[in-house]
């Protein structure tokens, strides 16, 4: 019956799954987005470590400071394989207000996974001016090895160019941490400190450590991190907020339809029940199509988001900063409040059909 | 006597009282009787075939098809289900739906067997000559072909009571004829009961028994 119901009323149908769709697809894309931008900010601060050590109560990371000394105090102790200090920060490029920085050490093993479009790794030097360009900033920036680019307050030597994975750092600059720190008059700190655990060993020395020595700092392993900090939760429960206002209008949409498959059909649901379906029965098919059109149209809004997704990350400006795969988690999460936009939006139709009088009913017009 | 239908001092109004449609109305119908509920237009044969089944509350009385109260909603929908079968002046189909869909409605009703059901409706179709429409949708089929379906649909869950409301009401004089001698053979072949609403008398004089109505009460019977 819900099926046939449905198929009766194909137009209806699409409308309903139509609004769902979009919501679903709205979500998933805000979700898709704002989550792949976590998740590569994540892979920046990750690189080869297991462990984050920044500076504690800072509402975001281009806050903390963190002496470049405990880096080496790190790499002294017995659990720790490997420490690299990274300064974050937000630098101006003349036809560029934003671009981001990275102050690192030559050592620092980010650099080398890149692709070397220009120049060579040992062209980057702790000592030097010389800033390496991910292959997007040196796009925009018209920037070329050999030549100097004005940044900031300075100008600086173009040392190489290289291509990365990552988004952010395929547009960002890859300073020397001294020149960055010198740039930004943060000398001796930096924002984050990036631990990697010698073998057989436990994260939980290094947060013991810390909290001995350092009393200030914060060790947090990469998925604690991503956890608790605050700008990943805003930027996580913003993609959520948004994306359950889509629904929003996506359930108004089923209960639209819902009410008008109920009130256009008061003589068949009167009907049915002459024909011995309970009130319970006449619900349970109510909320029955709105569950079908909002499975449909979750279907469709998945496909939609997919699509959409991957033809966002195929445009040259924004490749590297989508990320075109939808979790799991998501599409769960997306079918789940589906679901319940369904049920919702099917509440008071079911009910006015359950309460139907078939006498009364069949006498309307 | 095995009584199929009793209807004790059944009284019914709308519009909060103001309009009384029975008044105080008492029937008894025998099983395998064929009763045809007779009377003008508003005399309340329709609504007495309401509160017959259910359909309609009363406000006051009692009424009973097998010995089983109507007026609770397990028992209602459990007597709609299993032993009254409902025919309408106009069919009341759903049009976008095969003749087969429809009739197949009062047996998703109880969750029957599809098997058994598509059996039943197979025989139904044949005895009432739509089995070569049943496949069409509604909107292709004649006034007849339609009334004769909702006759088919009223039938599928073989129910012991039948309760018809101006069943040739909207159709021309052949297919009346056509329609009504397959109602009285179908239901005095299988034994059951029939309670019909005409505004007819020479319908109504074909049945076992006559019940004349007028302005909510029984004036008479005949036979």
């Amino acid at each position: 019956m819900i099926f046939t119901n449905l198929r009766r009323h194909r137009v209806r149908t699409a409308i309903g799954a139509t609004g769902i769709a979009l919501g679903v697809a709205t979500m998933l894309s805000v979700v898709g987005l704002l989550g792949g931008a976590v998740k590569m900010f994540e892979r920046i601060l990750r690189s080869d470590a297991e462990m984050v050590v920044f500076e504690k109560n800072v509402s975001d990371l281009f806050f903390s400071n963190v002496e470049v000394a405990v880096v080496d105090e790190l790499k002294s102790q017995p659990f720790v394989k490997e420490a690299q200090p990274v300064l974050f920060s937000i630098i101006a490029a003349p036809d560029r207000p934003v671009v981001t920085c990275f102050g690192i050490r030559a050592s620092d093993g980010r650099l080398k996974k890149g692709e070397w479009l220009e120049g060579r790794p040992a062209d980057f030097h702790d000592d030097g001016e010389g800033i390496v360009l991910g292959e997007r900033a040196a796009d925009f920036l018209h920037a070329k090895t050999g030549g100097t680019i004005k940044l900031g307050q300075g100008t600086y030597p173009v040392a190489g160019v290289v291509r990365m994975e990552n988004g952010f750092e395929n547009g960002g600059v890859f300073m020397p941490l001294p020149a960055c720190q010198k740039a930004f008059h943060k000398e001796g700190v930096c924002s984050v400190v990036t631990v990697a655990l010698a073998a057989g060993h436990e994260s939980s020395e290094v947060k013991a450590w810390m909290g001995k020595n350092h009393e200030r700092l914060s060790a947090l392993e990469n998925e604690e991190f991503s956890r608790s900090y605050s700008q990943f939760k805003i930027m996580k429960t913003t993609a959520w907020v948004v994306g359950g206002c889509a629904f929003l209008l996506g359930g108004l949409s089923v209960t639209n339809t819902m009410i008008l498959s109920v009130f256009g059909r008061i003589k068949e649901l009167a009907i049915a029940r002459v024909c011995g379906f309970s009130r319970s029965q006449v619900a349970l098919m109510i909320f029955g199509e709105s569950l079908l059109v909002s499975a449909i149209g979750t279907v469709a809004g998945w496909g939609l988001s997919a699509v959409g997704l991957r033809l966002l990350s195929a445009i040259p400006q924004l490749q590297g900063y989508i990320e075109p795969n939808i979790g799991w988690i998501e599409v769960a999460g997306a079918m789940a409040l589906a679901a319940v936009t369904a049920l919702v939006g099917a509440m008071y139709p079911a009910w006015y059909a359950a309460q139907l009088k078939p006498a009364q009913a069949l006498r309307f017009e | 006597m095995n009584t199929e239908v009793l209807v004790e001092d059944v009284w019914k109004s709308f519009d909060r009282g103001r309009i009384e449609v029975l008044k105080g109305v008492a029937l008894t119908v025998p099983k395998g009787e064929i009763v045809a509920l007779c009377g003008t237009s508003g005399c309340g044969k329709s609504t007495l075939l309401n509160v017959i089944s259910g359909l309609e509350e009363v406000d006051r009385g009692n009424v009973r098809v097998s010995g089983v109260d109507v007026v609770r909603e397990s028992t209602r929908v459990d007597l709609l289900r299993h032993h009254i079968g409902y025919v309408f002046q106009f069919h009341h189909l759903m049009p976008d739906l095969t003749l087969a869909e429809n009739c197949m409605v009062p047996v998703i009703a109880v969750g029957g067997s599809r098997a058994e059901s598509m059996a039943r409706l197979q025989e139904l179709a044949v005895a009432t000559g739509v089995e070569h429409r049943l496949n069409q949708r509604v909107r292709e089929l004649s006034g007849g072909e339609r009334q004769r379906g909702a006759l088919v649909r009223s039938l599928m869950n073989d129910p012991e009571l039948l309760l018809c409301d101006e069943p040739t009401g909207a159709l021309d004089e052949k297919n009346r004829e056509k329609v009504f001698e397959l109602l009285l053979e179908l239901v005095r072949s299988r034994g059951r009961t029939l309670v019909l609403a005409t505004h007819d008398p020479e319908l109504a004089s074909r049945c076992d028994r006559t019940v004349r109505m007028r302005d909510g009460r029984i004036e008479g019977f005949s036979n």
